[in-house]
């Protein structure tokens, strides 16, 4: 436990608290919101809870942004944008029913996990609506970057570098979002029996049309799903147009059932009944993809779907030591590979996150010690 | 006007030394050393502020590049990289003891790759020529600064830059996938790529926009789009820049993102039909461009919503285009608003604040104060959808104390975009200009926090000083704790 007889609070009510706690403790901490998304290296330390910095604090829709704190519920701030017709447009997942946990998190796991849903081909990732954060870095200085307007050029931005880090840099307190229109209507235009090599195909075709489809999956045995959102008329026309270039027969999956499986893609539900099974997410160049699947199915017992139009393979492999990791990784000559879910034996002996070359990890251990320099922030979290 | 670091006299008295070493690592005339040729390189877009450099530098590969900031590094040289030299803050000012790193020779589109819809290319390679490159498939680059024929997409990386339609498509930061980077140790490295999203923490998010203090990008993998399949825009007049205003609020809150939409108040109204006799209404307070793109039916549909939202803000004058020609027409003034108050005055200023756009009116308000105060006019071009300002200060070089006013009226309006809850630069840069400002919008903790990650790629503070930051700390001073009421507290106990 915490060195001494101080007490500190690790549930601080304040940034200053939180500082405080911070500054004092000579071990390491790990930072925590709700605790829902188990990505990443076990960290021990003591459990600093950031429950306390939960509160919508601005939304304006007008402008388009919202500042919340770092554990505010992602449904609170999912129910209190959809009233206004607006949303996170990078389609944040709710991964619970993957970690059998019960909350679908906060926003600042979110934005720490950087994890973006189907929507990301066109709308950018949580980095690219991440506007303004406020933290305290690993030495207990209270800080900011960004502010609440949606274009600003001023200074580094530290928002984009903090989305994604793990909590390894800095424990956000308070995090302002970009909110975009909620599309009026959606539907899906499904096509049924391609293989993986027809649809990614299929898929580029499709997003390199002036359809503007918004989402593109392959399910294998089950279908390859395009999305279209807007107004009314214009699906209508893009559905046609789809048509038109596709030159096959599919069918469309109407706006209710469309928003329904959608969610199920972006949660990963297709994995949801895989115990026992290494889930990984691998980002690629889309056209990668088919070969790829192909040399995994070879080699090892997996399933898999593709996202982001082929760019973003889901891959579950039947539990092995290493989770398939030498034949997931070493098939990449580019993109990464991020094991998801997997049991501790298996974390112990695979690095959960891509290992990178020795220039660009030094850097890494660079920024981490720029602002983290004693190393107590989620140690260990990224593999360091 | 902003001082510059004083020049290291023991690195200029090297000069002759620095110049044979440049030479041998780019030989023939990539090295140039002659005081005539040196002044092309004086400045760039900020031109108030000239400074010739030491030498220039104009490698052609990425092992050249390397070798000139490992020498630099190990010389203890200061580097200042150049694209095009278009920027308007002074990132490219060169530094009179310093390498001008000049990347005009990598002009080259490396790759076009449709079908992961995404080019690679050359640094030097300007903006526009990425479109042109993939125009023939239907494809464009979207990121659309004003000097897009001219500046390169290096420099839009380095300065993160936006354009006119940055609220519906993103700034640079949400358009490219990877860079080739090369740290100022000579390291080179490569973060992203043809996928989505960069492996461990996001490094590619931090160079871009660190107006190159953080490393020379070497080369750049951009996301192209297919283009809209149609554009057409609104052009409305309204009594006051409250009505322009709610209108730009109520068009977003019903859902609509534009591709454009931009707001000029009367001055510039009347300088840029005055230049570019565009037809524009000249009894209005603001005049309002509203560009619809995509499908046609849903361009058509969005027209008339606009058009109603437009006639309830008490507009008093609407034109909606029915061709290509009269939606280039509208925009015919717009763009050429800078050249026009260039005509009715001997130099401007543009500056460059975002604001929260509920805040316009008391913003227009107090410039007009401001212009009172100084003595001198201001016209306002305006990135409403983003609420991203141009006022461009209006000023005579030539008479005595007009530049200093000039320059004093800027910070004003600054200082105000800052008040309201706004922010120094929403795509221009802090470069040289806004430098000093940085502490109205950051306390020194925040500045500290950004010059710690400036120590983490570049711990010897060469590449690119005297830009961003007020005062550059030795990376040394940077790493404290957390102190409050000038006690470290709990001193007794132990810290790793």
């Amino acid at each position: 436990m915490l060195r001494g007889t101080l007490i500190l609070p690790l549930e601080p009510k304040s940034q200053d608290e939180l500082g405080s706690t911070i500054a004092n403790v000579g071990e390491p901490l790990l930072i925590q919101g709700h605790g829902t998304k188990q990505i990443g290296h076990d960290v021990a330390g003591s459990v600093v809870s950031l429950r306390n910095f939960s509160s919508i604090e601005i939304y304006e829709p007008e402008e388009l942004i919202l500042e919340a704190g770092a554990a505010t519920p992602m449904s609170e701030i999912n129910a209190l944008v959809a009233s206004r017709h607006q949303m996170l447009a990078f389609e944040p997942p709710d991964y619970s029913s993957l970690y059998g946990t019960s909350s679908a998190g906060t926003l600042g796991g979110v934005v720490a996990c950087g994890l973006s849903g189907p929507r990301r081909i066109k709308a950018g990732a949580v980095r690219d609506h991440v506007l303004g954060v406020t933290g305290v870095t690993g030495n207990g200085l209270a800080f900011k970057s960004g502010a609440r307007v949606v274009k600003n050029v001023t200074g580094y931005d530290l928002p984009k570098l903090l989305t994604g880090s793990h909590g390894t840099l800095a424990a956000l307190t308070s995090i302002i979002v970009k909110v975009l229109p909620l599309p009026e209507t959606e539907e899906t235009v499904v096509l049924r029996g391609l293989d993986d090599v027809a649809a990614v195909r299929v898929m580029s075709d499709a997003l390199q049309s002036a359809a503007e489809v918004s989402a593109a999956a392959h399910v294998p045995g089950e279908g390859t799903y395009l999305r279209l959102e807007g107004i009314a008329p214009s699906v209508a026309a893009r559905r046609d147009l789809l048509f038109k270039l596709l030159r096959r027969d599919a069918g469309i999956v109407s706006a209710a059932e469309s928003v329904a499986l959608w969610q199920g893609l972006r949660d990963a539900a297709f994995f949801w009944p895989l115990q026992n099974h290494c889930i990984w997410r691998i980002s690629v160049a889309p056209m990668d993809a088919p070969a790829l699947v192909a040399q995994y199915h070879q080699a090892l017992d997996c399933r898999h779907v593709l996202d982001w139009g082929g760019g973003l393979i889901w891959l579950a492999v039947k539990d092995t030591d290493a989770g398939g990791a030498s034949v997931v990784r070493g098939a990449l000559k580019n993109g990464h590979a991020t094991l998801m879910r997997a049991p501790d034996s298996v974390k112990t002996r695979v690095p959960v996150f891509q290992p990178q070359l020795p220039a660009l990890a030094a850097l890494s251990i660079r920024v981490k010690q720029a602002f983290d320099p004693r190393g107590i922030l989620n140690r260990g979290r990224m593999g360091f | 006007m902003i001082a510059m670091p004083l020049p290291d006299q023991l690195v200029l008295a090297r000069r002759a030394e620095i110049v044979s070493a440049l030479r041998r690592i780019v030989p023939g005339e990539g090295v140039i050393d002659a005081a005539a040729a040196l002044r092309v390189y004086e400045s760039d877009g900020l031109s108030a502020y000239r400074q010739p450099p030491m030498v220039v530098v104009l490698p052609q590969t990425t092992t050249q590049v390397s070798e000139v900031l490992k020498y630099a590094q190990a010389n203890g040289i200061k580097v200042v990289p150049r694209g095009a030299g278009t920027s308007l803050s002074g990132g490219a000012l060169p530094l009179a003891d310093g390498i001008l790193l000049g990347l005009g020779k990598f002009n080259k589109v490396l790759e076009i790759d449709y079908n992961n819809r995404c080019a690679v290319v050359q640094p030097g390679v300007t903006n526009l020529a990425i479109t042109r490159a993939v125009e023939a498939r239907g494809f464009y680059y979207a990121p659309d600064p004003s000097s897009q024929i001219a500046c390169t997409i290096g420099g839009n990386v380095a300065e993160n830059s936006g354009g006119v339609h940055c609220l519906k498509y993103g700034l640079t930061a949400n358009n490219i996938l990877g860079v080739e980077v090369v740290l100022m140790s000579g390291e080179v490295l490569r973060l992203g790529g043809k996928h989505l999203d960069c492996e461990g923490y996001d490094l590619l998010g931090v160079l871009t926009g660190s107006e190159g203090l953080l490393g020379v990008i070497t080369e750049v993998t951009v996301r192209i789009l297919p283009k809209p399949a149609t554009a057409r825009a609104l052009l409305v007049g309204f009594p006051s820049s409250e009505a322009a205003g709610q209108c730009v609020a109520d068009v977003i809150g019903a859902g609509i993102i534009p591709g454009g939409m931009e707001m000029m108040d009367r001055p510039a109204i009347l300088a840029a039909d005055d230049f570019a006799r565009c037809g524009y209404p000249r009894d209005v307070e603001a005049l309002l461009i509203v560009e619809l793109d995509g499908p046609q039916v849903e361009v058509d549909h969005l027209i008339e919503r606009v058009k109603a939202l437009a006639e309830k803000n008490c507009a008093t004058t609407l034109r909606i285009s029915n061709s290509e020609a009269e939606r280039l027409s509208f925009w015919a003034g717009r763009k050429s608003a800078f050249p026009a108050v260039g005509r009715i005055s001997p130099d401007y200023m543009c500056m460059d604040g975002t604001i929260p756009r509920k805040r316009l009116p008391e913003v227009l308000q107090g410039m007009t104060e401001l212009s009172v105060k100084h003595g001198l006019r201001v016209a306002n071009v305006f990135h409403a959808g983003d609420g991203n300002l141009h006022p461009l200060i209006l000023f005579d070089a030539n008479e005595a104390g007009e530049l200093e006013r000039a320059e004093a009226f800027g910070s004003d309006i600054l200082r105000l975009c800052v008040k309201v809850g706004g922010v120094l630069t929403g795509e221009h840069g802090v470069g040289v200009e806004k430098r000093d400002l940085m502490g109205e919008m950051f306390s020194d903790d925040d500045l500290a926090q950004q010059m710690r990650v400036k120590c983490a790629f570049d711990p010897g503070g060469l590449l690119n000083p005297g830009k961003v930051f007020p005062v550059l700390h030795r990376c040394a001073e940077l790493g404290r704790m957390h102190v409050r009421g000038g006690t470290l507290p709990h001193a007794e106990l132990p810290r790793f």
